[in-house]
């Protein structure tokens, strides 16, 4: 009884919190996406993404960021690996490496990537000098895969490792007492052991990189217009609250989907602990 | 109704956060009170924020904004009450229109008269009558070149459609200053609200996408500089500055004319410290001060007295901050197109973006 007082009491500023920052915005998202400018009750706003721009906008942004999210996965999972069968403490060092651009801010790691990427920029004096010939992708879609993958990778490799250290080497070495080779292992063992882990890494990069706003205007230099570049300008430019809050809305479905997903395969919560 | 619903959320968003955070940041303000100001981003000298504090006791509380379209909707909100902002022309029509701004009482503001007599004609645009709107800054929309690497004297926008210059142009990214630039080479008013002429703007602006580097607003400075791009659209009070910082680059008001803009301080409606919003308006006002922020922020001063107190011959009769324009032809400040115009130029703008 006791303790069930003292829960609760630990869980209120958790609750106050949910409650400023996430259940009163999403109640107004909802409020601004059903409703037009003079507050009447309209679907226009979620039926707008049939527009042929707003579409076009989408269809680009899922492509993009399932390239990055496949990227990620091709890169991440080795990684993983690799880091889990590390002896010692070796594997908390890399890992640390890995979390540490973290620590700087989001936004200055890409604006730093437009300054290796520019035309005149560190990586093409380097090419230059070594007279190859010059790398121009920025403002193209390749620089804003290259910006996802750089920025999402470490939420791809964290739970992936996290689950790959959790199974348990003695299922491994009796799959091989039972005369399995390293691959039949790892498809048969390992790769499903890790599927929680691969599941809420996609979700933690496709997420972010469906919705980005920020590195398809400073990497892809606005040219590229992604349904996060359309909801941001409703809000900035537009001032047409409605009609972005009912963007978002869309841009939900996708997002609740990546997260029942998760839920299905992800039920012990292994991944998404870090 | 949709103000007095957002008030609602945000009334509902304050009395959740205050009842999270104690509040300990109550602020009392300086010995005589407190303003509230909200301007453009990097568009004073700090010290003279400072200095009016010592001088007058009052303390400002100072924000800062992008765009206009970004404070309109904080100010509208009413979220934060400032006392004074600093939007340009169309936007300043926009907030008559929507009643949020209060008449100015020139009889606080003795300053006032140190700004130049053709800069409140000009005012007279978007504030009739001269009630609401005290000019700050000022200046025009060229065109920045690097003259190491354009062939050819520039004095046309039509330039921005060179292919030669293909992955070497810089254009706004926004919507009324994209506009202006497509508008004013086919030969239209950048108020335009005429369906055709608008359409074959956008045609314009989606045959122009190629050949575009990149579309952006603050960055046309630092790029020009780097020498990323031969051919940048960019306000004239940036010109000054790149012009320091790399001597190749050249400034030009393209011969199709161009917008003349004002930035001005308006004193909203609810604020809540009007008479402390006239003196910091007032000081903004005084030559010195008026010195200080056009050495600080290059963008040029509608202060005559300010003007005349600029020691370098060179910048003082520079034709890029102080253009004679009557010169020009075809120039014009924009106006306020109403919410319809302003749909739909974002829808238009949208579908180029998007192409």
């Amino acid at each position: 009884m006791k303790n069930k007082k003292l829960n609760s009491l630990m869980a209120s500023p958790y609750i106050l919190w949910s409650i400023a920052f996430i259940i009163i915005p999403l109640i107004m998202v909802f409020y601004y996406g059903l409703t037009d400018k003079d507050g009447a009750f309209t679907l226009e706003n979620i039926t707008a993404i049939t527009a042929p721009e707003h579409i076009k906008a989408l269809s680009i942004a899922l492509l993009l960021s399932l390239i990055s999210t496949v990227i990620c996965l091709l890169l991440a999972y080795p990684l993983a690996m690799i880091l889990a069968n590390m002896k010692g403490n070796q594997d908390k060092l890399i890992v640390l490496i890995f979390i540490l651009p973290m620590w700087m801010n989001f936004l200055l790691r890409t604006l730093a990537w437009q300054t290796l990427l520019e035309k005149s920029g560190v990586i093409n004096q380097v090419l230059e000098f070594l007279h190859l010939p010059a790398l121009e992708i920025i403002n193209t879609p390749y620089a804003i895969i290259l910006g996802m993958v750089y920025n999402f990778l470490p939420f791809m490799i964290l739970p992936i490792y996290n689950v790959l250290c959790k199974i348990d080497p003695n299922v491994i070495n009796a799959a091989k007492d039972l005369g399995a080779n390293n691959f039949m292992t790892f498809i048969k063992i390992t790769l499903p052991l890790s599927i929680p882990g691969i599941i809420s890494g996609i979700t933690m990069v496709f997420v972010p990189a469906l919705t980005t706003f920020i590195i398809s205007n400073l990497l892809g230099g606005s040219k590229i217009l992604l349904i996060g570049n359309v909801i941001e300008q409703e809000f900035l430019q537009a001032n047409n609250w409605h009609l972005g809050s009912g963007l978002s809305m869309v841009l939900m479905i996708f997002i609740v989907i990546s997260m029942i997903v998760t839920a299905i395969f992800d039920k012990d919560g292994e991944g998404s602990a870090l | 109704m949709k103000k007095i619903v957002k008030k609602i959320l945000i009334v509902m968003l304050v009395s959740v956060l205050s009842m999270t955070i104690l509040s300990a940041c109550s602020s009392s303000g300086g010995e005589n009170g407190v303003v509230y100001v909200y301007n453009w981003g990097e568009y004073i000298d700090p010290e003279t924020i400072e200095m009016f504090e010592e001088e007058t006791g009052i303390e400002v509380v100072y924000d800062e904004y992008e765009t206009n379209e970004i404070m309109y909707p904080k100010v509208e909100a009413g979220a934060v009450s400032y006392d004074l902002v600093c939007p340009s022309d169309y936007m300043i029509q926009k907030m008559i229109d929507n009643d949020l701004l209060q008449e100015i009482n020139w009889a606080n503001i003795p300053n006032a008269s140190n700004i130049g007599e053709q800069y409140y004609v000009q005012s007279e645009e978007f504030d009739p009558g001269n009630k609401y709107a005290v000019p700050y800054c000022w200046g025009t929309v060229g065109i920045l070149y690097n003259k190491t690497m354009v062939d050819e004297p520039i004095d046309s926008w039509t330039v921005l459609w060179d292919e030669k210059y293909e992955n070497n142009i810089l254009m706004q990214d926004s919507v009324r200053d994209a506009f202006m630039v497509a508008l004013k080479v086919n030969g239209h008013s950048m108020n335009s609200m005429d369906e055709a002429e608008l359409q074959a703007a956008k045609e314009l602006l989606i045959e122009q996408k190629p050949l575009v580097q990149a579309y952006v607003v603050d960055q046309v400075r630092d790029k020009m500089i780097g020498g990323e791009a031969a051919i940048g659209v960019i306000y004239s009070g940036e010109a000054i500055y790149t012009q320091r910082e790399n001597p190749d680059l050249e400034y030009v008001i393209p011969k199709e004319g161009t917008n003349v803009w004002i930035d001005s301080w308006c004193i909203l409606k609810d604020a809540q410290n009007v008479e402390n919003a006239e003196k910091f308006i007032d000081f903004m006002c005084r030559p010195d001060i008026a010195l200080m922020n056009f050495e600080y922020i290059t963008y040029s001063t509608p202060n005559d007295a300010a003007r005349e107190l600029i020691e370098d011959d060179d910048i003082r009769n520079s034709t890029i901050a102080f253009p004679d324009l009557s010169q020009y032809e075809n120039l014009e400040t924009f106006s306020y197109l109403g919410e319809e115009g302003d749909e739909l130029y974002n829808n238009l703008w949208k579908e180029i973006k998007s192409e």
